[in-house]
């Protein structure tokens, strides 16, 4: 069967799952060697990386509640980046999606069920608009949308913290925070004893539709088409700049209705008062899933089991929470790394090149 | 007569797996000149890149004067007393003449600073050893494309190149310029210097060399003395199979005018004008050629007929409609097709499949489409068909371009851009560096599409095909139409190279014939 598999597969499909999977190992062992260095108790700690997320029930969900905010994350940067646009707005789109959430939750009132949704629309509309603006500012003055993202993240970050501390903070909640959202805006939770909460729902659900989006339809065409060669798309006659538009606006959706999501199912109030760190996760999530709606909640939940591994690790042992942060500069380096293993590719090539004569 | 080089079975296979030399054998003697000929994608080039030490061979050996040497990088085939004339300069434009010949083995003064004097000096001593008329303070940017080859040449002169490469050195040159690098490449024989003459011309071949060499499909079918194989012998060789070398062509029937050219002038940011006042037709039933030099404003003039550029005065209707300001898109809702010279920047996106870049003018159309989803299967079933009908040699039509040659690619586009039953065909170089066959093939096409009506501007750097096809010709000077030729098949490659070189025009009224109510 498996060979069978493998025969169909092309040489650089073969090459590319073997060259993953020898980063990520290239990666563990380097983690393991590290914490051979400066663990009393290496085994103890390994034991806690690797088998922490699946001891307890509760670390299992802490997983997956870990893995909903970065597969949405993943999925706006894989529909950006798919445009070949650098857009790293995701952050602030986040930031901003969850305080409109939170905004929405505490003034509008509106019945249970609906009231999430209105709230998880409106987030995603001010997701979309500001990652929309380096793409206007691109295709109007030509600034580079990498640049012009990430400082508008700090001004999504800073107006979020505004609007929030000035408007809606709660005097009494002993910490800054808002005021408490009415039950009827929460997500529910599903399973008893986590916090896995409805938010699994609606990312699948964008899963499939941004698959289908990319895959399926004229305007994910135009879109893979304008990010693979731009003048080849203009040439062709299509719209590039509309495809740019609507390609940053539905990255910014995706990250504003993950902002929702995480304030409205994981807290009762909004409790942010700095950037959360999702947004460049996204970046690692859509590199390691190659950008296919598909295999981003595989890389989702790997990153996050990595996480909870990490978390466990370092309140148990003598390793700190840091060193998972190596760990996955040596994956994303390995795997950004087009040469690496290019000799044993070239061996691949030429056996198969000459195996036809 | 000494052998200089012998390369041995050599065996080379790039990283996406095109296997480009299979165990070719090579051999070249001391003052001979040398062809190489072999439809493009034969592997003529990827050959001599290994003898320069651009690639380094899979398997192999190159024995040079008798002793086997590894090169693994040009500096050290340099050294070694060979040198490469690319097909596209590697000079650097801003720097002079003298500068440039100079670059990598700069003579210098104490300090390390640039002798420029000298530079200068040993530039003009060596111009003129070879009777190479340049002048070495000349900037290279202002530089003909034939000087510039000139400067390519002697350049690898000045770094001792007993062996010289010439990688299609005529492709850029016109018929004059061409004639004049003949002499020089005698004129280097005789000085005892070795020359490989990479080509597919044939007259050219025979024209000046001793030996040819013919490779196909990445390998080597023989080696033969010129003077005792014929052009047919060669082409047969070449291919593998009989050429016709005549074009089945009808005489054309042209009816009435599909594309009007009004006064379209096109000035660029530094008020250079590159289209000075074009005026002409494109009447249903013909192929129009255009000719020039490159860089007379032909480029500029696909440009503002697709609708990449904006003219910056005059007009263009195409069937009666004006299409100043249409995007690409309503252009090519007119009917126009377009043939882009540079396949792989406007062309394809070479990491999407052959399916993918065929769809790329066709997605939107409600055929193939249910509500906002793309028709997956009927696309496949198109797209599967095109590749059969334009022969496109590929296992499959999920195939990424990028994987495919030079002339199947170049299938690939005029499969897309033949298939919507165009009006206008913009054919822009169409064969450009790919192989005789799918040269063939594609000038069939055109000539079909052209009996059913439509109206083809044909723009081509090689004479050959231009004449050949074109059933009525415009040569560009300048910005400006110069000639304007009714039936191209009366006339010669000398008289349409004195209008390209800007030494004969038409009169007003001569030029004025090219426009049709």
């Amino acid at each position: 069967m498996l060979k069978q598999w493998l025969k169909k597969q092309s040489v650089d499909s073969k090459f590319e799952t073997l060259r993953f999977s020898v980063a990520i190992i290239i990666a563990l062992l380097v983690a393991f060697g590290l914490i051979l260095l400066v663990s009393k108790e290496p085994f103890e700690a390994l034991r806690h990386l690797f088998l922490g997320p699946i001891s307890k029930f509760r670390k299992i969900g802490n997983v997956v509640e870990t893995a909903i905010p970065l597969t949405f994350l993943g999925l706006s940067v894989s529909v950006m980046f798919s445009a070949n646009q650098f857009n790293m707005g995701s952050s602030g789109a986040l930031f901003m999606g969850g305080t409109v959430a939170a905004i929405v939750g505490l003034t509008l009132p509106l019945p249970t069920g609906i009231h999430p949704l209105v709230a998880l629309l409106f987030a995603g509309v001010v997701g979309g608009i500001i990652t929309s603006i380096p793409a206007i500012i691109k295709l109007k003055w030509n600034a580079s949308e990498l640049v012009s993202s990430l400082m508008l993240n700090f001004v999504a970050l800073n107006l979020g913290l505004y609007l929030i501390m000035n408007h809606f903070r709660d005097p009494d909640a002993g910490t800054l925070a808002s005021f408490k959202f009415p039950a009827t805006a929460l997500l529910p939770t599903l399973v008893k004893g986590t916090r896995i909460h409805f938010g699994i729902f609606i990312v699948i659900l964008m899963v499939i539709v941004i698959w289908l989006f990319l895959a399926k339809t004229k305007w994910g065409y135009a879109l893979r088409m304008t990010g693979m060669n731009m003048n080849f798309a203009k040439y062709s006659g299509i719209s590039t700049a509309a495809v740019i538009l609507y390609s940053q606006f539905i990255g910014g959706f995706l990250a504003g209705m993950a902002g929702a999501v995480e304030v409205l199912g994981m807290y009762d109030r909004f409790r942010w008062q700095m950037m959360p760190t999702y947004a460049f996760d996204g970046v690692i999530v859509a590199v390691l899933g190659k950008r296919n709606p598909i295999f981003v909640p595989v890389a989702a939940i790997l990153l996050a089991y990595i996480r909870v591994g990490a978390d466990t690790m370092s309140v148990n042992s003598d390793v700190s929470y840091e060193m998972i942060s190596i760990i996955q500069g040596f994956i994303i380096i390995m795997i950004a790394a087009n040469a690496f293993l290019k000799h044993y590719r070239q061996k691949m090539v030429v056996k198969e090149a000459t195996s036809h004569d | 007569m000494q052998e200089i080089v012998r390369m041995v079975d050599i065996l080379k296979v790039y990283p996406n797996g095109i296997v480009a030399n299979q165990k070719v054998n090579f051999s070249i003697v001391e003052g001979e000149i040398h062809a190489l000929v072999g439809e493009n994608g034969a592997g003529k080039s990827t050959l001599m890149k290994i003898l320069f030490g651009i690639e380094q061979p899979t398997e192999g050996s190159i024995v040079l004067n008798g002793q086997e040497v590894k090169f693994s990088n040009p500096q050290e085939a340099i050294k070694h007393g060979i040198g490469m004339v690319h097909q596209h300069f590697m000079l650097v434009p801003s720097l002079t003449v003298a500068e440039n010949i100079v670059l990598g083995d700069e003579p210098k003064k104490a300090g390390g600073l640039l002798d420029i004097q000298k530079a200068i000096a040993d530039t003009a001593e060596i111009a003129k050893r070879y009777h190479f008329d340049i002048d070495p303070k000349a900037k290279v940017e202002d530089c003909s494309v034939g000087t510039k080859q000139k400067i390519e040449i002697l350049k690898a002169l000045f770094h001792g190149a007993k062996v010289l490469i010439l990688d299609e050195p005529t492709a850029v040159l016109t018929p004059q310029e061409t004639s004049e690098l003949f002499k020089e490449l005698m004129l280097l024989k005789d000085k005892g210097h070795t020359i490989v003459f990479i080509s597919h011309k044939l007259n050219e071949v025979k024209e000046i060399t001793d030996r040819i060499t013919i490779m196909r499909a990445g390998k080597d079918v023989g080696t033969y003395d010129t003077d005792k194989v014929s052009k047919e012998d060669i082409s047969n060789l070449m291919v593998g199979r009989e050429i016709v070398w005549d074009l089945d062509k009808s005489k054309a029937e042209p009816r009435d005018v599909a594309v009007q050219v009004e006064n379209v002038t096109l000035v660029n940011e530094h008020k250079r004008k590159l289209l000075d006042d074009v005026n002409f037709s494109i009447r249903k039933g013909e192929i129009l050629g255009v000719v020039g030099v490159e860089g007379n404003g032909q480029r500029e003039l696909v440009d503002v007929l697709t609708g990449l550029q904006q003219a910056s005065l005059g007009t263009i209707t195409i069937n009666g409609e004006n299409i100043q300001r249409y995007s690409i898109r309503k252009i090519r809702d007119l009917g126009l097709s377009h043939i882009p010279e540079d396949r792989m920047t406007l062309g394809v996106a070479e990491y999407a499949s052959i399916e993918e870049n065929l769809l790329s003018i066709y997605f939107d159309k409600p055929e193939f489409l249910n509500g906002p989803f793309m028709k997956l299967k009927q696309i496949n079933a198109w797209a599967k068909e095109k590749v059969v009908d334009y022969r496109v040699k590929t296992g499959s039509e999920k195939t990424p371009v990028k994987m495919l040659s030079g002339g199947n690619i170049q299938k690939v586009v005029v499969a897309r851009e033949f298939s919507n039953n165009p009006k206008v065909i913009i054919a822009d170089q169409p064969t450009r560096g790919i192989d005789v066959g799918a040269a063939q093939f594609i000038h069939k096409k055109l000539i079909e599409l052209r009996d059913k009506g439509c109206a083809v501007l044909l723009v081509s750097a090689d004479l050959t095909e231009v004449m050949d096809l074109s059933d009525s010709l415009v040569v560009f000077y300048n910005g400006r139409i110069v000639g304007y030729f009714e039936d191209a098949s009366l006339l010669s490659e000398t008289e349409l190279g004195l209008y390209m070189l800007g030494l004969k025009a038409q009169s007003e009224a001569e030029i004025r014939r090219c426009v049709y109510a």
